[in-house]
């Protein structure tokens, strides 16, 4: 048997196996791991267990998955038990990233459970001597007409769902009668997270597990020159000092001693430091070498013509924030080593600790547990990567490592800073004529597989250095993610220029590329139709073909009141739309903003929303992550930069790095949810980030009469601006 | 240290200035009130003294000594949620979860003392506590249902 895994887990056997692809593409990750048990078990006593490589991030996803699985075996939500990343249970599905979830792992669970259900079906009608057609699946038992039962868990010796997925399922629970999948059910994580229930790797208690703090440098690169460690290791409750070069971490049987502790040991150690921070970033990207390639219209001529628009658009570097700085419990026992970890990728996450650790993989078990936000990569990795180091050095106690507010602020890889550049000419009846766009970024993954991503990985006495960066390829993309419009605009041309070297350390903040592009673009579009003396929505409407499109865009006007909408003095109104990546979830919004010219302060008065994520499995879910994305949008437009100087970076709390408040929450949202049941799962957690900080940079040049085109819109900003 | 933790007396082994929060989270194993950012700036440690929303991150022990501390663990369980638990999973008001707590304890201290606060009392009452996922809408508004089930309306 060509084996690649074999793992024994609560007396049964899973067993899978790579097959080599043939014949047609399956659904979703299906493609990956075909084979049906390696995504739901039944036992034989009935219990019924789905995994899932993906973790639960606060998106909704235990819950969506949930529903499909029990929609489709025809079983209880709660009979169903859920296995969430885990390096020795689940499948590998890479990261938790990107809006896939549902596409991938949503999708793999719909089929695997359907097909599921036909095997049982034709297993049943096999030993009843009954025909398939005449049985029904309910409540874990296929039953006849005549009233006869046999529960799932009687039906499944032999390895039955040992099998490869088929590239259709036959048997997809009708819609008609559905009953979990399409409504809003209730999120299965969140009463224990509402009562004080163990939600959190922080919540992660271990018999004698200890506590550690990382004294991090006080800035890229800087090396350890020395550090007094006596007068530390003498504090009453420190267990152990750890140093490997530049990395130093304590040890204490309590936290707030490991916290105290860290704290005198930073002020005994001596670091030399480099000063290569840029003065003026958007300077330094723009005479920093670059990688160039078209990725729209390598034939299209430069826009010509009478009626020619440019811009220049800023994004700066912004944090992932999250309210509960990164935690990680490690245990380092007999050679092997387990992490409970909110990484996003425990696979990825395993291989980057097996190169750190010079350990085989197999010794390696990474274990999610849900952490506190998330928004793309941010120092889940890396405190993994510290507790693993400190776990080695107390064999057999596990450890746990929290990152202080100021190592989140200073150390975390931040959404990358960004130009974008951009031309188009309107012909003769107001339309878009040609239209030439480029931006500039870094990457927008500098995630894990490798230890050099990892951020202690670069302090050891034997550093790994980081990978090469590299650009995300279209479609999705990275830095030049959404860059191409959806609109039919004729002769565009779309140039993504790629910057491999990072002045700053950064990575995946959600969307990505995706916020600064449709920003720039929707931004653009109002300039465009301001020019041409359009509506906004009448011309984009009239430039868009997409019925889905259109869709949205007239659903979050109407409800909106576009065409009703009387403009009040230092008010305004803004629009804006993309399809998330061009081939995601579609979302629409409208907002009407409150501008102070004198303080330079920018309110959202009320947004309108919609969306359409393809079949729409929880509504309710799909409006909190977009409500979510609207708000989080509008704090990064508003309110955020990193600070720094030519050392350090100085914006290392919530003070220097201000962000959304209650004052400054919109009084009313509403988001539309455009159901279609049916079709494909489309992702939607970060279609809302692009669309929202469009609509409020329009909304804010309608209020003001001043356009601004460098994030973000702060008070400070504004005042200069609106002023000039 | 003598401490009064959701009506029940307990004896701790710890200095008098640590802060409540290691306390509570260590020593009593309770899990609502989070570390945030230790510096009084986002409300995630929130919890109540005498009825006081309070940043446990930077309250020492010795303040609260001898005044009755109430974390979200004391207004009820999965089981049996109180008021503003019911509240907040009737508006499915998280995301990650991980300010709920001290989300919640901020409109508990306001809503103790004035069971009809408006929203937009609410709302200000709640600007200390800092929400990353943009969970806000869904957070005033399970406040506000608190309030509303507080005060006997189903």
């Amino acid at each position: 048997m060509n084996r690649r895994e074999f793992i024994a887990t609560g007396g049964a056997l899973i067993v899978s196996f790579a097959l080599p692809v043939w014949g047609q593409k399956l659904p979703g990750a299906l493609d990956k791991e075909p084979l049906l048990d390696a995504w739901l078990r039944v036992g034989a006593d009935g219990r019924i267990t789905v995994f899932t490589g993906k973790a639960e991030l606060g998106q909704g996803i235990k819950t969506a998955i949930l529903q499909i699985a029990a929609e489709q075996l025809a079983v209880d939500m709660n009979a169903i038990e859920l296995v969430t990343a885990d390096t020795a249970l689940t499948p590998n599905e890479g990261y938790t990233a990107g809006s896939n979830s549902m596409k991938d792992s949503g999708t793999a669970v719909l089929h695997a459970a359907a097909q599921a259900r036909e095997i049982l079906i034709a297993e049943a009608a096999k030993r009843l001597g009954v025909p398939a057609g005449e049985l029904s699946a309910q409540a874990g038992e296929v039953r006849t007409r005549d009233g006869r039962r046999v529960a799932y868990g009687a039906l499944v010796q032999n390895e039955l769902l040992h099998v490869r997925a088929a590239p259709q399922s036959k048997l997809i629970a009708r819609i008609a009668d559905r009953k979990y999948m399409g409504k809003p059910v209730a999120r299965v994580d969140i009463p224990a997270k509402v009562t004080g229930g163990a939600a959190y790797v922080h919540d992660l208690r271990l018999p004698d597990m200890v506590h550690a703090r990382v004294v991090r440098p006080p800035s890229y690169g800087a090396k350890l020159k020395s550090v007094e460690m006596e007068p530390v290791a003498k504090m009453a409750g420190v267990l152990k000092i750890v140093r490997d070069g530049s990395f130093l971490a304590v040890v204490a049987a309590r936290e707030w001693i490991a916290v105290q502790a860290m704290r005198a040991l930073r002020t005994h150690a001596q670091w030399e430091e480099t000063r290569k921070l840029p003065r003026d970033v958007y300077a330094t990207l723009a005479q920093l070498p670059s990688q160039d390639s078209v990725i729209a219209g390598a034939d299209a001529q430069p826009p010509q013509g009478a009626r020619l628009l440019q811009a220049e658009y800023r994004r700066p570097y912004q944090l992932h924030g999250a309210i509960g700085p990164a935690c990680a419990v490690a245990r380092y026992e007999n050679g092997a080593l387990t992490i409970w970890t909110h990484s996003q990728g425990v696979y990825p996450l395993r291989g980057a600790i097996s190169e750190l650790m010079s350990m085989a993989p197999e010794r390696v078990h990474c274990i999610h547990l849900e952490g506190s936000g998330c928004y793309g990569h941010n120092a889940a990795d890396d405190v993994a990567a510290d507790a693993a180091l400190v776990a080695r050095a107390v064999p057999g106690t596990p450890v746990r490592v929290q990152w202080m507010r100021e190592d989140e602020h200073a150390w975390e890889p931040y959404g990358p800073a960004m130009i974008t550049k951009v031309r188009a000419a309107l012909d003769a009846s107001g339309n878009v004529a040609g239209w030439q766009y480029d931006v500039w970024s870094n990457t927008h993954s500098s995630r894990p597989g490798k230890a050099g991503e990892l951020a202690a990985a670069w302090s050891l006495e034997r550093p790994f250095p980081p990978s090469p960066p590299r650009p995300i390829p279209q479609p999705e993309g990275g830095g030049d993610r959404n860059a191409i419009p959806l609109y039919k605009f004729p002769a565009t041309r779309v140039t993504h220029h790629f910057i491999p070297e990072m002045p700053l350390r950064v990575s995946a903040l959600r969307a990505l590329g995706g916020y600064m592009n449709v920003f720039s673009i929707e931004s653009f579009v109002d300039e465009l139709a301001g020019a041409a003396k359009a509506d906004p929505v009448a011309f984009r409407l009239r430039q868009l073909d997409d019925p889905r499109a259109r869709d949205v865009i007239r659903f979050a006007a109407e409800r909106f009141g576009w065409d009703a909408y009387k403009k009040q003095n230092g008010r305004g109104r803004g629009f804006a739309f993309a399809r998330y990546k061009n081939l995601a979830a579609y979302c629409a919004l409208a907002m009407e903003v409150e501008v102070q010219r004198e303080t330079g302060e920018l309110r959202v008065l009320r947004v309108v929303a919609a969306v359409d994520s393809g079949e729409a499995v929880n509504p309710d879910g799909i409006r909190n992550q977009i409500e979510g994305g609207i708000l989080q949008s509008l704090s990064w437009t508003t309110f955020e930069a990193v600070m720094y100087n030519d050392a350090r970076i100085t914006s290392r709390d919530w003070g220097t790095y201000p962000i959304l408040r209650f004052s400054h929450v919109p009084l009313a949202m509403e988001v539309h949810v455009i159901d279609r049941p049916g079709e494909h799962f489309l992702g939607t957690g970060e279609a809302a980030q692009g669309p929202a900080a469009g609509a409020l940079a329009n909304a804010l040049a309608h209020a003001s009469g001043v356009r601004v085109r460098e994030l973000p819109f702060s008070p400070r900003r504004l005042r200069v601006t609106l002023n000039a | 240290m003598k401490l009064d933790v959701n009506g029940r007396a307990h004896e701790v082994d710890a200095d008098p200035a640590t802060p409540l929060l290691y306390v509570l989270r260590e020593d009593l194993k309770l899990n609502a009130a989070k570390f945030g950012c230790g510096l009084g700036q986002c409300g995630a440690c929130t919890v109540l003294a005498d009825g006081e929303a309070i940043f446990s991150c930077i309250t020492p022990l010795s303040v609260v000594q001898g005044r009755r501390i109430t974390t979200l663990e004391g207004l009820g369980t999965a089981e049996k949620p109180g008021p503003m638990q019911r509240a907040f999973i009737e508006l499915q008001a998280a995301q990650c979860g991980y300010c709920i707590p001290g989300m919640m304890m901020r409109a508990q201290a306001l809503l103790e003392h004035k069971p009809a606060a408006s929203e937009a009392e609410i709302r200000a009452a709640l600007q200390p506590n800092l929400c990353r996922c943009g969970t806000h809408m869904r957070i005033v508004r399970a406040a506000v249902r608190a309030g509303e089930l507080m005060r006997g309306k189903s």
